[in-house]
């Protein structure tokens, strides 16, 4: 089945936050953000702005009547600025007049004088000066200091990756209508409707029983629309509770670029011991997070990164601890592997600095040291692995050993190029791994006339949700799709939801969606079962038929449903699902955090362009534990998105601040994404199919951000084709791999340190 | 007042010409379908199509409405996704349907609406020219494999209708609006001035061609300013051929170049290079006199012919003068233009048969993305030497630069591996680059000579090239 929204897409006619029709009298928001990233604010000057022809009113952190606060796990995060400013593009003044125009034109006439403060932009910085987010932790397994005398090889290095951009392409944006009593509706383009409303009514000081969050649809999110989102909806909800008009701010490209978090980057310390038998004995890892300003996520994107320590491996003792570093950058904050990604970097760059030391190809240890069933990851938890089958599948299918002699020939007559290949491996647990947000809710209404309308705490963003709720519906209906429809999301119908993240949106709605329907059905059931005198256990429903003892009655859907109906039975229920079997225990940092894990080898080859640096990633060839797709085109489309992603956060996605903590990398012509040209040539995708049963929705396994991880097989990939060119190359762990990092590290310069982020001298950068 | 159709209603407005299309479409005519994603072009969320009547034909663009005046597009048919919407989905739309090609759907009018521009373009139908007309449409969340494949069978579509005037084709195979074979009547119909500028305000003049970078950089001004719209203007039009040399409108587009029949003709060479300029709405879009004038130091037109040494004519609306391109640029953003000055013609001498030229650009992104680095050479050679030379380079300074002492020391002398090497070692010395966001002053130097070594790989085949990348290269 196709995505449900794909036709309007085509046709322009889906409806997005900026495209909802303007209620009368509506005003336009714009934010005055921080232009330093750290300092005191001696004196705000607002009258000049707020003379500006069209200007309402202008917003500071007086006026507000609740809690100036909107960080979600730890209050740390105010949401106008009052006494200091902790990053560049902190909000301080929200300015609301009639036009966006003017409310533009408005702020760029607001002043400040601000005392500087030093700034720090490197978590390991931040960290000698202790200034970290929340206390470190540390995940254990076996012990490692004993284990180094096991190893008959030790070696030790750093690994760095960079942030990464959201780029959704529809901006964050909020729009807050007044309703009678003081009520507020808010339509926000948010993951995370309950997040901004407990977040709106804290800032306003009312109850949450007054605040709807309502969402459409999102024009992409990955991450970025999570707690991120809930600025904008606040604001403009203070706006709308003082002036009672309708306030909407939609951010330009370059105010969501500035203000928002984005991807941590990472920087990491490992220490890998191998025995004689490439088989890896222990591991040791410092992860040094850049959380940025305030703590956002950081602390549960900091827990699973710790989570995926070890990424497909098994290894007997381990000792990874972690530290959220407290930077002036903007808060850093979801994105589509939630820490996952940064750590399995760190595991392979252990594995290719062994490889490398040993002269050996780093598949040999890869595959070595595969996780199998039963093996215990550092939290305790036992693998129920598919991990060598996906591997073995692979190398199968796609002849790695024939391909691997592909690039060795290619290789050794090409001088212009060189090839290089890598095989990635990827486990990823699905679940929160905060167990309390692993619940759901839905709403399924059956109306007489035997249409559906479900409702869940899922919002859909182009990753098919909405698509398998009604899938869902209708196959435990056992009616037609067409019959089902599926309601925008909405906190006055679903409350207390947890983020559409992690991956287990389509699990955790979905779950609910079929209890709702198996209760209906139930009662049905017994409708049936009276209008045919007949004992339940004969009946069936299939295909909006009403079966006794396998044969067709004078009952279809319709009929039942009137029937029910008129019986003055209940054609509706909303039910609750909470993920069985999950918990852990942060105090020993032991558990069972997730529902499953998620497997899949990736092999990708690469062509490196020798003579300017630039390259092209010829294939990505797959295979990937799907459980038992429920809707393999979305599915697919999730994996080729993924890969393509994790490919651009691996070479062409570079943030840059430079040390006064500005972005500089703040627009779409300074920032690339992967265009239709830079993305591999070819995509294969094979499926595992598994039949043994696990917590997803159908068995249907979670696919969402699994596949973002076969990106990094890119990295690797890049690096072995300059090390083809240049076996002496001595270039660093530090994606992404630029064109720049290619070609310095094909012909390494022996004057200016060629790894460090750049020092910006912005005579000329020339934005044109 | 300005006229034009907008799919199928012609439309006026008194809005300022300066006002960009995308907000009028969306926010004037309430058509949402056309969306905000960058504002600066990048991104192709708000892609609609221009017709303008090109002889016996209406010709088909795709702009970024985001950066198109009002001013521009006056007396045109301006096609947004409303307009090519029937009242099932349309071929084009099925496609993408059919392939999954639409997730978020944010990008997806977009999208749509370029691959319906490739159905009106006349081009020939393959897939990989399909997939080049989008190739200033971003998407986050498919990772494109479903939309080449959607444009693979968008190119099928088109393969019965060779040679036929597409705006007929098209709507007679029902792949888009039946209004399309109206549309050319229509136009002449309306048989507006297509220059807009009225009596202009007191103020400095800000001359506009395609607005790709002004947009950019003034976006918040543009509507309000002191505006002369050159983009439509019909003295500054076409590319021709006088004698031996090729003469460039003022408003011709890069598109424009790129389809010249003078170019294809004399100059087949040159065309293939464009590729790696912006994208396909903005080449429709961008003057190859603004690229000049906008004197970004990394310009890749600006570099192409600082190497053919072309020469600019520069008219204040009374006096007209000629001047070096290589003689154009001051200092940074700084040129030998009075205000009042526009560039009316570009003009060089067609390459003979012993000439050669060859342009490199490396930037993040190989296509739709700002160089790090760019250079461009033209050399004649005559049994097997140099006798002239012209190597330009962007991006190693504050300005977009010819390399003289580099140029000149290649004259007279046969070309060698040993040459190259102190032609680069030359050249090292002519350029300042800095730090920024394209890269750090070392890889910038480094690269420099990297694509100078590409320039000569590219050209004379003879060279060793293991022998030629060993040379300075650390």
């Amino acid at each position: 089945m196709k995505n449900i929204d794909s036709g309007n897409h085509t046709k322009g006619q889906s409806v997005y936050l900026d495209d909802i029709p303007l209620v009368a009298g509506t005003l336009f928001g714009a934010v005055f953000s921080s232009p330093v990233a750290h300092g005191h604010i001696e004196q705000l000057y607002l009258a000049e702005a707020a003379q500006h022809p069209g200007v309402v009113r202008i917003f500071t952190h007086q006026d507000i009547t609740g809690e100036n606060q909107i960080g979600g796990i730890i209050p740390d995060e105010p949401l106008l600025a009052e006494h200091e400013v902790d990053f560049c593009g902190m909000p301080i003044a929200f300015v609301v007049a009639m036009s966006d125009e003017a409310a533009r034109a408005a702020v760029k006439k607001i002043k400040v004088d601000i005392t500087p403060l030093p700034v720090i932009t490197d978590p390991r910085v931040a960290h000698a000066q202790s200034k970290l987010i929340v206390p470190p932790r540390t995940f254990r397994l076996g012990n490692t200091e004993l284990a180094w005398e096991q190893c008959e090889y030790v070696f030790e290095g750093t690994a760095d990756t960079n942030g990464q951009e959201h780029l959704y392409i529809e901006t964050q944006c909020a729009y807050a209508i007044p309703q009678e009593n003081g009520e507020l509706k808010i339509y926000s383009s948010t993951q995370s409707p309950t997040a901004g409303q407990r977040t709106a009514a804290r800032v306003l000081g009312v109850p949450m029983h007054q605040l709807e969050v309502d969402v459409i649809r999102l024009g992409g999110g990955f991450g970025g629309k999570e707690d991120q989102a809930n600025a904008w909806v606040a604001l403009c909800a203070l706006a709308a509770h003082h002036l009672r008009r309708p306030v909407k701010y939609v951010l330009h490209r370059l105010e969501d670029m500035a203000m928002t978090g984005k991807r941590h980057p990472y920087s990491s310390d490992f220490k890998i011991g191998l025995d004689k038998d490439l088989k890896i004995v222990a591991y040791e890892v410092d992860f040094y997070q850049n959380a940025g300003a305030a703590a956002d996520l950081s602390p549960a994107i900091m827990e699973r990164t710790l989570f995926h320590t070890t990424s497909t491996y098994f290894i007997p003792n381990v000792r990874a601890t972690a530290f959220s570093c407290r930077t002036h950058l903007p808060p850093n904050t979801a994105f589509r592997g939630f820490g996952g990604p940064q750590a399995k970097f760190v595991m392979e760059s252990a594995i290719a600095t062994a490889a490398e030391k040993l002269g050996i190809d780093a598949c040999l240890i890869q595959k070595k040291n595969l996780n199998q069933t039963g093996d215990e990851f550092p939290f305790g938890q036992k693998a129920v692995s598919e991990a060598q089958a996906c591997w073995h599948k692979a190398e199968e299918l796609y002849d790695v050993e024939k391909l691997r002699q592909e690039v060795d020939a290619f290789n050794a007559t090409s001088t212009l190029y060189k090839k290089g290949l890598a095989l990635m491996p990827i486990c990823f647990g699905i679940s929160f791994t905060n167990t309390s947000m692993n619940q759901a809710r839905a709403l399924v209404h059956v109306y007489y006339d035997g249409s559906v309308r479900v409702s869940t705490g899922a919002v859909e963003m182009g990753q098919g949700v909405n698509t398998k709720m009604l899938q869902v519906a209708a196959q435990t209906l056992s009616i037609s799709p067409a019959k089902v429809r599926v309601q925008t999301t909405s906190t006055n119908r679903i409350a207390n939801t947890s983020p559409s993240a992690a991956s287990a949106t389509a699990d955790l709605n979905g779950k609910a969606v079929q209890l709702a329907c198996q209760a209906i059905i139930k009662r049905l059931k017994e409708v049936a079962a009276q209008v045919l005198q007949a004992p339940e256990t004969a009946i069936e429903l299939q295909d909006e038929q009403v079966l006794l003892n396998g044969q067709e009655t004078e009952l279809d859907w319709k009929k039942l449903v009137t029937a029910a109906f008129l019986k003055r039975v209940s054609l509706s229920e909303h039910a609750h699902y909470a993920t069985p079997d999950v918990h852990f225990d942060k105090a020993t940092e032991k558990g069972h955090p997730f529902a499953y894990h998620v497997y899949g080898t990736a092999i990708t080859t690469v062509t490196v362009d020798c003579v300017r640096g630039t390259y092209q990633v010829d294939a990505v060839r797959v295979v990937h534990d799907f459980g038992r797709s429920m809707n393999p085109a979305v599915d697919r489309g999730q994996i080729e998105g993924g890969i393509v992603q994790g490919i651009g956060w691996m070479t062409l996605e570079e943030l840059l601040y430079d040390s006064a903590g500005r972005l500089r990398s703040n627009t779409l012509s300074t920032y690339k994404i992967p265009d239709i040209y830079s993305v591999p040539k070819e995509i294969a995708i094979e499926p595992l199919q598994t039949e043994q049963d696990n917590l997803a929705i159908f068995r249907s396994k979670a696919v969402g951000e699994p596949p973002f991880m076969y990106g990094i097989g890119t990295y690797f990939a890049l690096r072995n084709a300059i090390k083809a060119f240049n076996p002496n190359s001595p270039i660093a762990f530090d994606a992404p791999m630029t064109p720049e990092k290619v070609l310095l590290g094909l012909y390494p310069q022996s004057a200016t340190g060629t790894q460090h982020v750049h020092e910006q001298s912005l005579r000329h950068v020339a934005a044109s | 007042m300005l006229k034009f159709i907008l799919n199928n209603n012609e439309v006026s407005t008194d809005l300022p010409a300066g006002t960009v299309l995308l907000d009028y479409v969306r926010y004037n005519q309430h058509l949402p379908g056309t969306k905000i994603g960058c504002r600066e072009g990048d991104c192709g969320a708000c892609t609609v199509l221009v017709g303008e009547l090109a002889g016996d034909q209406v010709r088909y663009r795709s702009f970024t409405s985001c950066l198109t005046p009002l001013g521009n597009v006056q007396g045109k048919h301006v096609v947004t996704v409303e307009g090519i919407n029937m009242e099932q989905l349309n071929p084009i739309q099925q496609a993408m349907v059919d392939e999954s090609a639409t997730q978020c759907g944010f990008c997806t009018p977009g999208f749509v609406v370029s691959l319906a521009g490739f159905c009106l373009s006349g081009k020939k139908p393959t897939a990989q020219n399909a997939v080049a007309a989008v190739d200033g449409n971003i998407c986050r969340c498919t990772g494109y494999k479903s939309i080449e494949r959607a444009a693979a069978r968008v190119a099928q579509l088109l393969e019965a209708g060779e040679g036929q005037d597409p705006a007929t084709y098209v709507a007679e195979q029902q792949i888009l609006p039946e209004y399309f074979t109206s549309i050319k009547s229509r136009l002449r119909a309306l048989a507006v001035d297509t220059s807009p500028n009225g009596h202009v305000l007191s103020g400095t003049l800000q001359f506009v061609g395609g607005g790709t970078d002004l947009y950019v950089q003034k976006h918040d001004q543009m509507r309000e300013l002191a505006t002369r719209f050159l983009f439509n203007q019909a003295d500054l039009q076409g590319i021709v051929r006088q004698e031996n040399r090729c003469v460039i409108g003022g408003a011709a587009t890069v598109s424009d170049l790129a389809e010249s029949a003078v170019m294809q003709e004399f100059f087949p060479a040159f065309r293939p290079f464009l590729r790696l300029v912006s994208s396909t709405p903005i080449r429709n879009m961008a003057t190859v006199a603004g690229n000049f004038v906008n004197a970004s130091p990394i310009g890749d037109l600006t570099i192409m012919f600082l190497a053919l040494d072309a020469q600019l004519v520069l008219s204040d609306g009374h006096t007209a003068r000629e001047i070096p391109l290589r003689q154009f640029y001051l200092g940074y953003k700084v040129l030998e233009k009075a205000p009042q000055e526009n560039v009316t013609a570009i003009w060089f001498e067609l390459p003979d048969a012993a000439s050669c030229f060859h342009f490199e650009k490396v930037s993040k992104r190989t296509h739709l993305d700002i160089a790090s680095v760019n250079s461009a050479c033209c050399f004649t050679v005559q049994d097997g030497f140099i006798v002239k030379a012209g190597i330009s380079a962007g991006g190693v300074g504050p300005v977009p630069m010819l390399l003289p002492k580099a140029s000149e020391y290649l004259i007279g002398k046969e070309v060698s591996e040993g040459l190259i090497q102190k032609a680069l070692e030359i050249a090292q010395t002519e350029i300042s680059p800095i730090s920024d966001v394209r890269g750090t002053e070392t890889y910038k130097r480094l690269l420099l000579n990297q694509l100078i070594k590409a320039h000569f790989l590219a050209l004379f085949p003879r060279l060793n090239a293991r022998e030629l990348l060993r040379r300075l290269s650390c």
